[in-house]
């Protein structure tokens, strides 16, 4: 089966892919033309880090609009060691299950599959040890 | 001399679901009535706060009352655009441009989870357009920041449902119990349904209008308007970026809008008599409470606990029931903040009078990120 990514540029197999700026150092995510923190135009696209840790989770249980795939769905934020914190989904829809601090580790998501049979993929991060 | 700003009239069309009505009607019965109260003052420009109205919004509201030929600016800034339409107003009558201005915020909201421009498609179609998701991690945070719990989350349900039974334009007006509260179904762990506001639809109107800053008592002035937007950083910012800086320190909008504000009007915190601040969910209110900085930094749950935040506590926060009663109508609801506090510093405010109040705010952050915090005063 065919998949492709939910949005172009995003991620690739192994990371999500995001900027750092050549004046001030600092990282963001998505990679865009500018920092969004000082505004300087050298920024280079960069891997970002694969693991890193739970900062602030939830579920949604409903389908919010735009969104076909299953519910409920894990939510949250991952502190990267690059000094980032990303809003990502999390592969566990269970929030008694997830603690602050705990190590995640970067996956694909399966969101839902096109008309044509192609499979739509997102960025996640996943619990990488259970406690 | 400075110029004060005077509100001279005020009016609304009761927050809810209308199903017959149009946005443009809900919007002349506010303006109407705040034209009456005002002496149906000749306007020099008039300012509507909206975000989902569509094109010329205010020109078919002033024009199905045959009062147009003033420049009429629509407005948009999220939650605070009747905030935003309040600052320009102020700005204009104190530098000279205007005499009088009318004021106005109109909506009709989608049901359910609110879909926004804002989010790029993919976004929508990832799952990360839910805006409850963004309100829950910032419960949490401050579940873990202030040692707030989910108990104190319903409380604050509970207290703005029962100041709401008695406002005629609240959409909820039964009183509930924290236990039904959490029994509500769960939205996004830690918000149960009952915690979060819902979108609806009103309209609400001020005509203000320039005064010597020496006003005869009893009048009600504008001493401030500010509007702030989201510095760059905060990962659960109201901006709702994808990420952010591994960084606390990030003042959030309403703290910016909060000072400039204070500063403004020339009072703090300590002034106040009566608030009237954004309760999207039951965790933005206490949230408010120290970005405003009514409390210090990890007191809101125990103001809340204390009794402070309610009628007749020391300083009664959300005495109209708070969107949590009345339902968040975008562009309408920091002018439905206004005409309450209005009637608060006025003394008509019945069954949920603040005694003696004299110094008021009101406080609106949502999309943008967007935070506005308006001062009002009542002259000795």
């Amino acid at each position: 089966m065919s998949s492709r990514p939910v949005q172009e540029g995003l991620f690739d197999d192994h990371g999500l892919i995001g900027g750092r700026c050549g004046a001030c150092g600092r990282h963001h995510f998505p990679a865009a033309v500018a920092c969004p923190y000082c505004g300087a135009a050298e920024v280079a696209r960069v891997e970002l880090s694969e693991t890193g840790t739970l900062w602030g989770w939830t579920a949604v249980t409903a389908a919010p609009p735009g969104y076909a795939g299953e519910v409920p769905f894990g939510f949250g934020v991952v502190e990267l060691p690059e000094g980032l914190r990303v809003i990502s989904r999390i592969e566990e829809a269970d929030p008694a299950r997830l603690s602050f601090g705990a190590p995640v580790r970067f996956a694909l998501a399966p969101l839902h599959t096109d008309d044509d049979g192609t499979e739509v993929v997102t960025y996640a991060f996943t619990p990488s040890e259970r406690t | 001399m400075k110029t004060a700003v005077e509100v001279v009239g005020t009016g609304i069309h009761p927050f809810g679901r209308f199903e017959d009505r149009a946005v443009t009607e809900l919007g002349v019965t506010a303006v109407r009535e705040a034209l009456r109260e005002a002496g149906n003052p000749g306007f020099q420009a008039a300012f509507c706060g909206t975000a989902y109205a569509g094109v010329a919004a205010g020109h078919k509201v002033l024009g199905a009352i045959g009062r147009t030929g003033v420049p009429i600016v629509d407005v948009e800034a999220g939650c605070a655009s009747g905030g935003a339409a309040l600052m320009l107003a102020a700005g204009a009558i104190r530098a000279g441009q205007y005499d009088c201005v009318l004021v106005f915020g109109i909506e009709k909201m989608p049901r359910g989870i609110i879909r926004s421009s804002f989010f790029e498609p993919w976004r929508e179609e990832a799952g990360l357009a839910a805006t409850p998701a963004y309100f829950a991690l910032r419960a949490q945070r401050l579940m873990r920041d202030s040692g707030i719990t989910k108990g104190d989350l319903a409380d604050v349900v509970v207290k703005n449902r029962a100041h709401g039974v008695d406002n005629p334009n609240a959409m909820f007006r039964s009183e509930v119990t924290a236990d039904q509260v959490l029994a509500s179904r769960t939205v996004c762990e830690p918000l149960h349904l009952w915690m979060l506001c819902s979108p609806n639809e009103g309209a609400a109107a001020v005509v203000l209008r320039a005064a010597p800053e020496a006003s005869a008592a009893g009048r009600v002035t504008l001493d401030a308007a500010a509007l702030r937007s989201h510095l760059p950083g905060s990962v659960l910012s109201e901006a709702t970026p994808l990420s952010g800086l591994a960084d606390d320190m990030v003042d959030p909008p309403t703290t910016l809008a909060a000072r400039a504000a204070y500063d403004e009007a020339g009072v703090g915190p300590a002034d106040l008599d009566v608030v009237e601040c954004q309760d999207t969910d039951a965790a933005r209110e206490l949230l408010s409470y120290e970005e405003l900085g009514l409390c210090p930094k990890g007191d809101a749950g125990k103001w809340l606990a204390e009794g402070v935040t309610r009628l007749g506590g020391r300083l009664p926060v959300n005495p109209s029931g708070g969107l949590l009663s009345k339902g968040e109508p975008l562009g309408a609801s920091a002018l439905g903040q206004v005409v309450e506090l209005v009637s608060q510093l006025r003394g008509h405010a019945g069954s949920r009078q603040v005694d003696g109040a004299r110094v008021a705010l009101g406080h609106t952050v949502g999309r943008g990120a967007n935070a506005s915090v308006v001062i009002l005063r009542r002259s000795r």
